[in-house]
């Protein structure tokens, strides 16, 4: 036994003391070890503009006031796994972010569906480019150990989906991407993954990370008693102290210059006639006109 | 003069033209420089002359069973040691689920920074991209160092092949182990189907489509067109059809050269996914609906009674 946990620790965590890290992840492996089932979910998550909001630039920024915002929508099918698994499987669930104070209130909406504990990293020092975020929430994942690993396959803000991918290799575990099903037996995790329309289906064991395609299910409502629940759950904030990083540590590598709206279309030609007449003008009109037939 | 690697992709047997795109890509930021291809998996040095044709001197051809189907483990293993053989300043792929799945993966474990979904180069290099799923545009560049990119299919031109260019092909050796996923299974639903983020015409249906049943007549437009067929998230949320289909903020972003929106009112979201197609055709019952104020050419009609029409129309000329 001693031996197994000695293995699993050595495996898990890289860097801080290891002797710390050996008694912190004892500890939680004796609380998490029920069923013959060790899960610990992180959920990696982002807020971003409600994706009804229009786009407003000024000076090359985007401008927030007054934007409503929501849980990136990949993201919450994460969370919404995560809750799924813990009931199936026991275990906690940890939400992470990155960003400023106001990620609180996504923070303790996840909370409000059912997450244990929420980790914010509200330090300005570590925001940056994606190679900034995944060492950031490798730190995270380091500290709190992990299982499980999930996050939305993208962000409906930056539309990168470096995310996963980065934080895997960063942390030297596996992942599995644009997943549509998820089901995980002991240490064994079946993945159906979404392929640009056909179907993957992808055997792979814990610890990886997962990240989550629509479709893999449908996220929850916060209960009313969840919400009242969610105010007194754990929120971490951590600083780049916390984590043992420097701004040097986690510079980005690349830089945004600026940010422009797309060129206004014209008003486009509204047709009119008779039906079969304007289907005819339409198709002329798409031959030599447009020329795109 | 910089020497520039193309990560190229085969897809059932075919040579992927965003793989065409990426050498365009290339040459630009090459300055004159040296471009390089890279093939993966078993049975794909055929297309070797084909990358030559658009512009690679070198194509390296890594033919390891373990690529013959895609595993983040696999293709970083390859990608990375062939990085570090050839010592590229810069790497272009496709933005397709290969390209956007390791390009990741590997500029982490190389320490390098990514900027993915590439739309245009300008002089730099600075990299344009769509943000908030075109709904705005992004310019990056690169702190210093090394780049990498991924480039969305159909946005930056392809040059025209060159027939008399040589290609010089070698076989790259890669050692890959500790493999950590199998894929058991692939379930092929877009077979002899036009893939949504690759086609040219589009044509796409929303709640007024009304049924699973009413996409029928648009799959017979797009089969006159060769078009791939999609769909708003509200068909999709009415079950009228398979998430795969979701053009929009949250689905799939697309710029094909005609859409042909159908019973789709034209919410943010949509709009978001679709609006910065180069033709955009409206068909739906309500004149106030959105998408008529984005649309090139709208028709204000019953898409049941206008669709079939349509295809009619197209197959008397396109014969």
């Amino acid at each position: 036994m001693e031996g197994t946990v000695k293995g699993f620790v050595a495996q898990r965590f890289r860097g801080g003391t290891r002797m710390q890290l050996a008694a912190a992840a004892y500890v939680r492996q004796q609380r998490h070890y029920e069923g013959g089932i060790l899960v610990n979910i992180l959920v990696v998550m982002k807020q971003t503009f409600d994706t009804e909001e229009k786009i407003v630039i000024q000076d090359g920024k985007i401008q927030d006031d007054g934007v409503e915002f929501i849980i990136n929508p990949y993201d919450e099918y994460a969370i919404e796994e995560a809750i799924k698994l813990k009931e199936e499987h026991g275990g906690e669930v940890t939400v992470v972010s990155v960003g400023p104070d106001r990620v609180e209130k996504e923070l303790r909406t996840a909370l409000a569906m059912g997450a244990d504990k929420a980790i914010l990293v509200d330090d300005e020092s570590l925001f940056g480019d994606e190679y900034t975020t995944a060492k950031v929430l490798a730190a995270v994942a380091r500290k709190t150990g992990y299982d499980l690993i999930l996050g939305g396959q993208m962000a409906v803000d930056s539309g990168a989906g470096q995310g996963g991918p980065r934080l895997a290799e960063e942390l030297g575990i596996n992942h599995v991407s644009t997943a549509v099903k998820l089901e995980i037996n002991g240490s064994s995790v079946r993945v159906e993954r979404d392929v640009e329309g056909d179907t993957e289906v992808v055997e792979t064991s814990l610890p990886v990370l997962i990240t989550a395609q629509q479709g893999l299910n449908e996220p929850r409502y916060p209960s009313l008693p969840g919400i009242m629940k969610a105010k007194k759950k754990p929120l971490e904030r951590l600083t780049a102290d916390d984590l043992g990083l420097s701004a040097a540590d986690v510079a980005p590598k690349t830089q945004v210059v600026d940010q422009t709206l797309p060129p206004k279309k014209e008003a486009g030609r509204i047709l009119a006639g008779e039906i079969p007449a304007q289907v005819s003008e339409l198709v002329q009109l798409l031959r030599n006109e447009a020329k795109v037939i | 003069m910089k020497k520039v690697l193309v990560v190229a992709e085969v897809r059932d047997g075919q040579l992927r033209n965003v793989s065409l795109e990426a050498l365009a890509a290339a040459g630009i930021l090459a300055e004159g420089g040296e471009v390089v291809a890279a093939l993966f998996g078993p049975n794909t040095a055929s297309h070797a002359e084909a990358l030559g044709h658009h512009g690679a001197g070198t194509v390296y051809v890594v033919d390891h069973a373990d690529l013959a189907q895609y595993t983040p483990d696999a293709y970083s293993q390859a990608l990375k040691q062939l990085i570090e053989f050839v010592g590229p300043d810069a790497v272009v792929l496709g933005h397709t689920a290969i390209g956007r799945d390791v390009a990741p993966r590997v500029s982490a474990r190389l320490g390098w920074g990514l900027v993915s979904d590439v739309t245009a180069l300008e002089a730099g290099p600075v990299f344009v991209r769509p943000i908030y799923a075109g709904k705005a545009f992004q310019k990056r560049r690169f702190e210093d160092g090394k780049i990498m990119v991924t480039i969305r299919p159909n946005n930056i031109a392809a040059g025209t092949a060159d027939t008399g260019k040589t290609v010089t092909v070698v076989p790259f050796e890669v050692e890959i182990k500790d493999l950590r996923s199998i894929v058991r299974e692939v379930v092929r639903k877009t077979s002899g189907k036009v893939d949504l983020s690759e086609a040219k015409i589009i044509v796409s249906g929303g709640r007024g489509v009304k049924s699973a049943d009413g996409f029928q007549p648009l799959n017979e437009l797009a089969d006159v067109l060769g078009a791939a067929v999609g769909a708003s998230r509200g068909a999709c949320d009415a079950d009228y059809c398979d998430y795969s289909m979701q053009i929009g903020q949250t689905g799939k972003v697309v710029t094909p050269d005609l859409y042909i929106a159908c019973g789709i009112s034209g919410a943010i979201q949509h709009l978001a996914g679709m609006s910065n197609s180069k033709v955009i055709v409206a068909i739906n019952k309500d004149p106030e609906a959105p998408i008529f104020q984005v649309a090139d050419y709208g028709i204000v009609g019953d898409l049941f009674e206008v669709v079939p029409l349509l295809t009619a129309e197209f197959k008397k000329v396109l014969v």
